[in-house]
């Protein structure tokens, strides 16, 4: 016997001869805020598919309040009290909140009409209900993203739920709304109502949840109560092994002084940044962060000639450049992986080789026809230096892991001859095993290479981690320039703070 | 305030500036005969118009409907003729049924292959003209053919005026039928879970899905509607005009379109109404009308419709780019 609502036991589901999950079980106890991590592909949006009916298992089996639930449809999973919140919310953006809010009620009375009058009945007892303030009348899609989730949590809660699942409901939800969110999640907890966060996040998890149930390769991993997990031992839950967190230590070889792979003097773009100056050394990590609109992605547009008409100097190994346009950029060796770049920039259905060259083919085409054997040369020397999990350079990137794929971007970089590394955001939306690996193949490019690295992150903790310097900016100036003794994330974090 | 943000207000007050600044260059547009003349040359337009709309607003498009509209009247009428039948009732609802019947084959290929109806409808319309004028005939019915009792009922006026030169003129009842099918139209739209059922596929498709609407039955529904309504224009502007060509509505998809979209009507889904797609089919007649009293040639007039339809998208792509954000 089992005391909990809904009880996955030994689930087993198989796509096209891939396994997705394996012995997956999973426990939610009436009334409790129950945590899933996993990292992206683990099988979670898996287990939310089985739990509401939507994909059937093809073993193992469901049980609901003790009783096994053969072949459940998602109508059975509503009447028991299932409801989903997808990360999308599922939403009528040109619909008013109060026909959001009523359309399940009228489809699910099969209605035929329309009555504007119950609509907006239904739709204030929701809201009340919710205990918030939201203006029935305003189109879906007029209201900030947590104004959706909170349309989407008002109606899961209309139909008696049990249980409410959010699918990753944090990810486009500043701190402070994420803590509103909490505080309604607690408040229908309350209730007696049962919640499933899930989610990779692991400070919010520990935060929100009662008991976490971790889930790695389709298999649950570990289950206990949230006061058993620290960060660390989820994060070795999820990716199956231990993360390095030793910090990055440079120190200028022996000798005259390094040459600076990256100097400024007194870069000013009018209105964004002033008088910026800054050296970077061969082998140099250096951490820049501040606050949104602090003048950190102006001065990397600067630098990847998006800002022609900047003020200053820049010089490389030495040598003063203009940068008017990304293709002088490039020619003098500077990469710039914008946010989200490291997935985003991929052309995913390309081949490995394709996306590789994306940047090379001028090069490579003096004369229009491109280089073959050259080509095939640079893929495989790139391949390989890199570590790709690859048979042949010719696989689409879609086909690759995570930590694969952002090997495939920082490569196309490499090609292109690239000395100076801009990263803004490296690892937005990454999960842990893959945040990782992209920090160690980082690491690895600035100290075997002898690239100099400008990492751009709101993460302090990643900052600290793998930058042997952190420069804090505010309002377009450099405010400090913190050398790795003073590098912790208290003081960063703190320094930061000041700057409101 | 929320009335002067609806775009239904805005249309209407471009479309007053509009006819005062024609009514400027050219007086004669205010006279009854011509207002009377201009409301006229709304009916066929406008009822075509409120089946595109409704396809619009599921997030499709319709460009068959002119083809479909041609097919049900030449049919008909071919068929009164052979049958010597004389009537009014009877053939309106086979032209109806017909254009239905024609859309129902839209609306397969939209649900049961997932097809982008603009395709769709593409091909049926090229089929259905080139199965009309190769199957079915290519001269054209004058009016000495006509069946009588059509062409007595679409002269059918509501009010008629005697000039002081002895000349009478009026305004044709058929614009009674065309408000009786927006009006129709409208309550369909705003209070039945059909056409509640429309906005919620125009607005998201896969949302729609999961909260657990019949898209195959709106789907149908949408398309079957669009070709009924144009089988009935059909029929209904052949015995406006006393001709049955087998080659008209050439172009006509574009006037209509343009006019729904100038109406308010997003050519991505999920927003439109009839009242705001009235207006738009006003302003176009009009704007035609009025190249036409200044004697502009047909070709400009094509350049001229063609430069409505891009403002009004881009206008109505830059209004959801704003309430995006």
């Amino acid at each position: 016997m089992s005391d909990g609502f809904i009880e996955l036991r030994n689930i087993r589901k198989v796509f096209a001869g891939v396994v997705a999950l394996d012995a997956m079980s999973l426990v939610i106890k009436p009334g409790e805020i129950h945590c899933l991590a996993g990292e992206n592909g683990s099988g979670k949006s898996t287990v939310i598919k089985i739990m509401s009916g939507v994909y059937q298992p093809d073993g193992g089996e469901i049980l609901i309040d003790g009783r096994t639930m053969p072949g459940m449809s998602p109508i059975e999973a509503i009447a028991h009290g299932v409801q989903v919140i997808y990360q999308d919310f599922s939403l009528f953006g040109n619909l008013t909140v109060a026909e959001n809010l009523a359309m399940n009620v009228h489809l699910g009375e099969k209605r035929r009409l329309m009555n504007w009058r119950r609509t907006r009945a239904i739709a204030r007892e929701a809201v009340d209900r919710l205990g918030v303030e939201l203006d029935l009348d305003a189109e879906v899609a007029s209201l900030p993203t947590a104004g959706k989730q909170l349309v989407a949590i008002a109606r899961a809660l209309m139909s008696d739920a049990r249980l409410i699942i959010m699918d990753e409901p944090t990810t486009a939800l500043t701190r402070k709304e994420v803590e509103t969110l909490f505080h309604i999640v607690r408040d229908i907890q309350a209730r007696g109502i049962a919640i499933l966060f899930v989610s990779h996040k692991m400070r919010e998890m520990l935060e929100i949840s009662e008991r976490i149930t971790v889930i790695r390769n389709g298999r649950k991993v570990a289950e206990g109560p949230t006061g058993d997990f620290d960060e660390a031992l989820i994060t070795r839950h999820m990716t199956g092994s231990d993360i390095l967190n030793e910090p990055y230590v440079w120190t200028p070889p022996p000798g005259p002084p390094l040459v600076p792979r990256l100097e400024i003097r007194g870069l000013t773009v009018p209105g964004k940044c002033e008088d910026l100056t800054l050296a970077i050394r061969p082998g140099e990590i250096v951490g820049l962060s501040g606050l949104l609109g602090s003048g950190r992605t102006d001065l990397a547009l600067a630098l990847f000639g998006m800002v022609p008409g900047y003020k200053g100097e820049i010089l490389i190994d030495g040598a003063p450049v203009r940068l008017r346009t990304t293709q002088e950029a490039i020619a003098a060796g500077i990469a710039y992986v914008p946010e989200d770049r490291l997935t985003e920039g991929l052309f995913l259905p390309q081949s490995i080789k394709r996306n590789m060259l994306a940047t090379s083919y001028e090069r490579l085409a003096p004369k229009l026809v491109i280089d073959r054997s050259q080509a095939e040369e640079m893929t495989q020397g790139m391949v390989r230096a890199m570590q790709i999990a690859t048979p042949t350079a010719e696989k689409p990137v879609m086909q690759l892991s995570g930590g694969n794929q952002q090997r495939v971007v920082l490569a196309r970089w490499l090609l292109t001859d690239a000395r100076v590394l801009i990263l803004n955001g490296p690892t937005v939306g990454v999960d842990v095993g893959s945040k990782a690996e992209i920090h160690a193949k980082i690491r690895e490019l600035a100290q075997h290479h002898g690239l100099a690295v400008l990492m751009i992150s709101d993460d302090v903790l990643e900052l600290v981690q793998n930058c042997n310097r952190i420069v804090l900016m505010h309002r377009g100036r450099f405010i400090e320039d913190l050398p790795a003794a003073a590098v912790t994330e208290e003081t960063v974090s703190d320094r930061l703070k000041t700057f409101t | 305030m929320a009335l002067l943000r609806r775009s239904e207000t805005v249309i209407a007050g471009i479309l007053l500036l509009a006819m005062v600044l024609i009514g400027t260059i050219n007086p004669a547009f205010w006279q009854l005969d011509n207002l009377f003349s201009l409301m006229r040359s709304n009916v066929i337009i406008g009822i075509m118009a409120m089946g595109v709309l409704l396809v619009l607003i599921s997030g499709g498009i319709d460009v068959s409907f002119p083809a479909f509209a041609v097919a049900a009247m030449y049919l008909t009428i071919k068929g009164m003729l052979a049958l010597g039948y004389n009537g009014v009732a009877l053939p309106l609802l086979a032209a109806t049924l017909m254009g239905l019947a024609f859309g129902a084959v839209n609306g397969f290929f939209v649900y049961k292959f997932r097809m982008i109806p603009l395709i769709v409808t593409l091909g049926t319309s090229a089929m259905v003209r080139g199965f009309l004028l190769g199957v079915v005939g290519t001269s054209m019915i004058n009016i000495n053919k006509m069946p009588t009792a059509l062409i007595d009922f679409a002269r059918t006026d509501v009010v008629s005026v005697t000039k002081a030169d002895g000349t009478t003129y009026g305004l044709t009842a058929m614009v009674l039928i065309y408000l009786g099918l927006a009006l129709a139209m409208h309550l369909m739209l705003r209070y039945t879970m059909i056409g509640r059922s429309a906005y919620a596929l125009g607005g998201d498709p896969e949302a729609a899905r999961r909260a657990g609407f019949d898209l195959r039955k709106t789907i149908f529904f949408i398309y079957c509607v669009a070709g009924a309504l144009a089988g009935f224009a059909g029929l209904l502007h052949s015995g406006m005009i006393w001709l049955a060509n087998p080659r008209d509505f050439v172009g006509l998809e574009l006037d209509v379109i343009a006019a729904v979209v100038l109406g308010g009507a997003s050519i991505f889904g999920g927003r439109g109404s009839v009242l705001g797609t009235m207006l738009g089919v006003f302003m176009l007649v009009m704007v035609k009308n009025s190249l036409i009293i200044m004697h502009v040639d047909t070709t400009w007039q094509l350049v001229v419709v063609g430069l409505i339809v891009i403002a009004a998208t881009a206008l109505s792509a830059w209004r959801d780019r704003r309430r995006a954000a």
